[in-house]
């Protein structure tokens, strides 16, 4: 990584709406420069893509949101990485990380209604040969999100002007 | 009652704060972006503000000796010689105060007798000069021009020495032009201090935000300046702690000793929760190599070129300022005044920026604007300044 990159980076995840010129004036980069090192990162994967934050409680989507710990058996040369690709393949599961401690994968899954989320859970997450055992937890509300505070805007609380 | 025959006239004949005025005219529309602000955008780091969360519970409400918690006073030792190179011993030669704003007042005060002249460079920080007459001297504005950058020069400064003058005031990074000293620059001033034996008060409280591979030295680091000098710093700036109140000065034993006779009879101590603050801002700080300051640089330094730019493409002259978070662009080719740009500016447009000349008679044609702001607020802040000033061209 470049100190470049990292810059843009910083930027883009701020807000990826800034124009290339813009992003070339703050960085001290020329605009060709800034646009080669997106590209570059693009097709590294280390940009995947360029999406808002959305506050979906405040839109009229039914939606509900679980975390569901999975207990797993992992498979012989292929450990854990099987097992996640045979969930993460399901379009409600949103994330899948695996983890340290009491069970093995964390599942963010999302799906319209309480039913369809439980029909997911129990149809289709459990049976999988190498789940042993889950455990689900709803989404109550959601306070911050990837450094991104929900609740009520915060205000500036400088004077608006001092020495 | 007539009061006049009451005040000390000294004070009273202090003109008040040309920033007072601008700031009861901007608080009076709502809406506007402000670029007028003095202090950073950020919040204190949250490992800092627990810190002072967990004094609080444990009951840490106590006074703590005059001069400073002795750990943070080790701490700005260790942080001073590990960032500039500064050797000062923590029980004789540092005093915590607060904010670096009482550092200056009674490092004034400790020095200045009636007659004293004190040079300060022009633009300059609010305070200066008015802390001079509070002490009894007289200030001597040594003007700093746009094709210096302005930085102080030897020649302006030999120009402003008279027999009577005892002290300079270094206030570099500058608080409103963005300026910064490099070494070269401060050598020349050093042999002008020697010279007229001078002391010097060297306001270093933007040391940490210093830009484009630029970096700062302390002028008490120079050869044969650190006797001269009385250090002042602190953690408002560096550690986005301006509310916290929490500075310090270093020097000379023999300095420190009478400053804190005033700081002990005036203050006591500087409040033992923005102590604790500053210690959890040091300690980390040296632990993880100053993260928190070098994250918030990279973002200021983003915003200090887009504003930069943004001035430039207005067609004003800006040069680059290399320190603090503050940009000083020349506003002269619109034929206003700073005062005249700044009113109609807001009235107009709903942005406020601080004339030059509130920071002194040599700011007349600059505006101080400050880029400590999310950036969506100065795009639309910089949007409507060029609408303003393509409109006065």
């Amino acid at each position: 990584m470049t100190k470049l990159e990292t810059s843009l980076l910083d930027l883009l995840r701020e807000d990826c709406r800034l124009p290339l010129e813009k992003l070339a004036v703050m960085t001290g980069a020329s605009v060709e420069e800034v646009a080669e090192a997106i590209d570059s990162m693009e097709k590294r994967h280390i940009i995947l893509r360029y999406s808002p934050m959305i506050n979906w409680d405040l839109t009229d989507r039914e939606r509900v949101e679980a975390m569901i710990e999975v207990r797993v058996t992992p498979q012989r040369d292929m450990g854990f990485d099987a097992v996640a690709r045979r969930i993460y393949r399901f379009d409600e599961v949103k994330s899948v990380y695996l983890m340290s401690g009491s069970y093995d994968l964390l599942v963010l899954v999302e799906a319209h209604t309480l039913k369809e989320l439980a029909t997911f859970v129990a149809s289709k997450l459990s049976p999988l040969e190498m789940v042993t055992g889950t455990a689900t937890s709803f989404v109550l509300k959601r306070y911050k999100e990837e450094g991104v505070v929900f609740e009520n805007e915060e205000t500036d609380r400088r004077l608006v002007i001092s020495p | 009652m007539n009061y006049e025959q009451y005040l000390n006239r000294r004070i009273a004949s202090v003109p008040p704060s040309g920033i007072r005025r601008f700031f009861d005219l901007a608080s009076s529309r709502k809406d506007a972006i402000s670029l007028g602000v003095g202090e950073p955008d950020f919040k204190t780091p949250y490992l800092i503000r627990d810190a002072a969360i967990n004094s609080l519970v444990d009951g840490e409400t106590q006074y703590t000796a005059n001069r400073g918690l002795p750990e943070l006073r080790q701490e700005i030792a260790l942080y001073l010689n590990g960032r500039y190179g500064l050797s000062y011993d923590w029980s004789t030669q540092i005093l915590v105060t607060i904010g670096a704003s009482e550092a200056i007042d009674i490092a004034l005060r400790a020095l200045v007798e009636n007659g004293d002249e004190v040079l300060v460079p022009d633009p300059s920080y609010v305070s200066y000069a008015p802390g001079v007459t509070f002490a009894g001297g007289t200030p001597v504005p040594v003007t700093t021009f746009q094709k210096d950058d302005f930085r102080l020069t030897a020649e302006s400064l030999e120009r402003a020495v008279t027999p009577r003058s005892k002290l300079l005031i270094l206030p570099y990074p500058n608080n409103p032009t963005g300026a910064i000293m490099e070494k070269q620059d401060l050598e020349k001033i050093a042999r002008v201090v020697e010279k007229h034996d001078l002391l010097v008060i060297s306001d270093e409280i933007y040391s940490e935000l210093i830009y484009d591979g630029h970096t700062h030295v302390s002028f008490a680091s120079l050869e044969g300046m650190y006797p001269r000098t009385i250090t002042i710093n602190g953690f408002s700036k560096a550690f986005a702690m301006t509310g916290w109140r929490v500075g310090y000065a270093c020097g000379a034993e023999e300095i420190i000793s009478v400053m804190n006779k005033i700081h002990q009879y005036a203050i006591m101590c500087a409040p033992r929760q923005g102590q604790v603050a500053a210690l959890a801002a040091l300690r980390t700080g040296r632990e993880n190599g100053y993260e928190s300051i070098l994250a918030m640089r990279d973002s200021y330094d983003r915003r200090r070129r887009l504003m930069v730019s943004a001035f430039r493409e207005m067609g004003l002259d800006c040069f680059d300022p290399f320190g603090a978070f503050y940009v000083f662009p020349s506003v002269s080719r619109t034929g206003l005044s700073s005062e005249e740009f700044c009113s109609q500016l807001l009235q107009e447009k709903d942005v406020a920026a601080v004339p030059g000349t509130a920071f002194g008679p040599s700011g007349e044609g600059h505006i101080r604007c400050c880029y400590a702001t999310a950036i969506d607020k100065i795009n639309i802040a910089l949007e409507r300044m060029a609408d303003f000033v393509q409109h006065h061209l």
